[in-house]
């Protein structure tokens, strides 16, 4: 059976419900990293932080720059920074260009996700009302990840799932509680 | 062997090339952003890999020029983080205003944006008679731009609300023209900034600096490097001097933890003490 290393999950416009949905499906025996892009304003950043730790058992935190990405634990990109993975499991920030006129990017992070991860990678998009994300799924896709993308008749708003799968075949199209419960079975590498 | 692991070796080769070749050191970068880079360039050359571009760097200084610019991180944007400009204001102005004259660096300036804000800044807050503006890159292509002081229009709504963000004391507008689809920084602006050439991963110390921003720079480095350009940027600094870094970077002094105090760790604002631990204690 396949094995997993990594989860990285993007959305947008009706991310935070979005994402608190998702959270609240995966209980604490959930044992890889979950990495999140979101667009936000930089204001809803300490409020979002509180938000998502009341719908779960597992620790949400922002990701911040050269910490080690731990298994069971929630990470959110800090706004205005491209969020990155490097090839020691630790993060890095970048302030490069907006990617679809957005930092953070979800292409951004779902590509270094992929480079470093490989096969080994899942990758989410959710909600949103722009095509940010699609081509990073493509690359999770290309090199043998796990790509899931939300239904896009229920998602808040549906063009990014929608973009999404103009670019890739996934493998998952699911409802936000199914995408939980099936992140639930995937079976995490022997070292976590 | 996968294309990952290939193009793995290629880069090395590419960074070890331009390292021997132009004497610029990007072996010790954050290798993600390394790679993201890269491959935007292939994509604009249309060139097909990263080991077709080794002859081509080695052989078209004009064409290394590319990737330098490629290379450094050209975004910043005028105030971004309005609220480190407003402590900037509240809690390292009143003891700049003690000096007589006080030198600032802005280390990694990239095309200028971060080096015009303080310009303002200090202007509005009276100590533009009273001190010079130096602002560094490795990149003479964004020194070239920061000096022209030109940016697009299309910019100037965000910069003026981080400005107004900033605790101002007049209006953005007051500080360019604009003209077709961009605006110019006003002269007198031009004038307090000094743009000059400095490599932090391989110079030397550059004067004795009452402030120092570097924010958003270290962030590319690893952490062997980030070590050796913080010492650098501390030995820049007088005693009393302050440290500006990004938002987001982690700091640990690891050149000697008692040597600075915190002034606002949120913005991460550090002030080099006048004394060192322990000094001072035998009278």
């Amino acid at each position: 059976m396949k094995k997993y290393r990594a989860v990285v999950a993007g959305c947008s416009a009706g991310g935070m419900q979005a994402v608190a949905t998702l959270l609240a499906q995966l209980g604490t025996s959930f044992r890889l990293p979950l990495i999140i892009v979101q667009h936000l304003h930089r204001e809803q950043g300490e409020y979002l932080f509180r938000f998502y730790s009341s719908s779960t058992h597992l620790k949400v935190q922002e990701a911040s720059e050269r910490e080690k990405i731990l298994p069971g634990n929630v990470y959110v990109a800090p706004p205005d920074y491209h969020l990155l993975i490097e090839h020691d499991e630790t993060f890095s920030l970048s302030v490069e260009e907006k990617v679809n006129f957005c930092r953070p990017s979800i292409d951004v992070l779902f590509e270094s996700a992929a480079d470093v991860y490989g096969p080994a990678l899942a990758g989410v998009v959710l909600t949103g009302a722009n095509s940010d994300g699609a081509l990073g799924l493509k690359r999770i896709k290309d090199c043998g990840g796990l790509t899931l993308v939300q239904r896009p008749e229920t998602a808040q708003f549906p063009e990014m799932p929608r973009s999404a799968l103009l670019c890739v075949h996934a493998d998952q199209v699911l409802t936000i509680e199914e995408i939980g419960r099936f992140l639930m079975t995937l079976k995490p590498e022997a070292a976590y | 062997m996968t294309s990952g692991e290939l193009e793995a070796i290629e880069i090395d080769l590419l960074l070890e090339a331009v390292f021997r070749r132009y004497g610029y050191d990007f072996r010790s970068y954050a290798r993600a952003s390394v790679v993201r880079r890269l491959r935007l360039l292939l994509e604009q050359s249309g060139i097909a890999s990263v080991g077709e571009l080794i002859p081509k760097l080695l052989h078209e200084p004009a064409f290394f020029q590319e990737l330098l610019f490629a290379f450094s991180i050209t975004v910043s944007g005028m105030f971004r983080d309005p609220e480190f400009f407003r402590s900037l204001r509240e809690n390292v102005v009143p003891l700049l205003k003690t000096y007589p004259f006080i030198r600032v660096w802005v280390a990694g300036c990239a095309c200028g944006e971060e080096a015009y804000s303080l310009a303002i800044l200090l202007k509005e807050e009276g100590l533009a008679a009273h001190s010079t503006i130096y602002a560094t890159d490795i990149n003479d292509q964004a020194l070239a731009v920061a000096k022209e002081g030109i940016y697009p229009l299309r910019q100037v709504r965000e910069y003026t609300e981080n400005y107004q963000k900033s605790g101002p004391h007049d209006s953005f507008s007051r500080y360019y023209h604009a003209s077709h689809d961009h605006i110019v920084m006003n002269r007198e602006l031009k004038k307090s900034i000094t743009f000059a050439n400095h490599n932090l991963v391989s110079d030397h110390v550059f004067a004795e600096m009452h402030l120092i921003l570097c924010r958003n720079v270290m962030i590319y480095f690893d952490r062997e490097l980030k070590d050796r350009v913080l010492r650098l940027l501390d030995s820049s600094l007088i005693r009393g001097g302050f440290l500006c870094l990004g938002t987001k970077e982690s700091l640990r002094f690891s050149c000697g933890d008692g040597r600075h105090d915190e002034i606002d760790s949120k913005n991460r604002i550090y002030r080099k003490r006048v004394l060192e631990a322990g000094e001072g204690r035998t009278r």
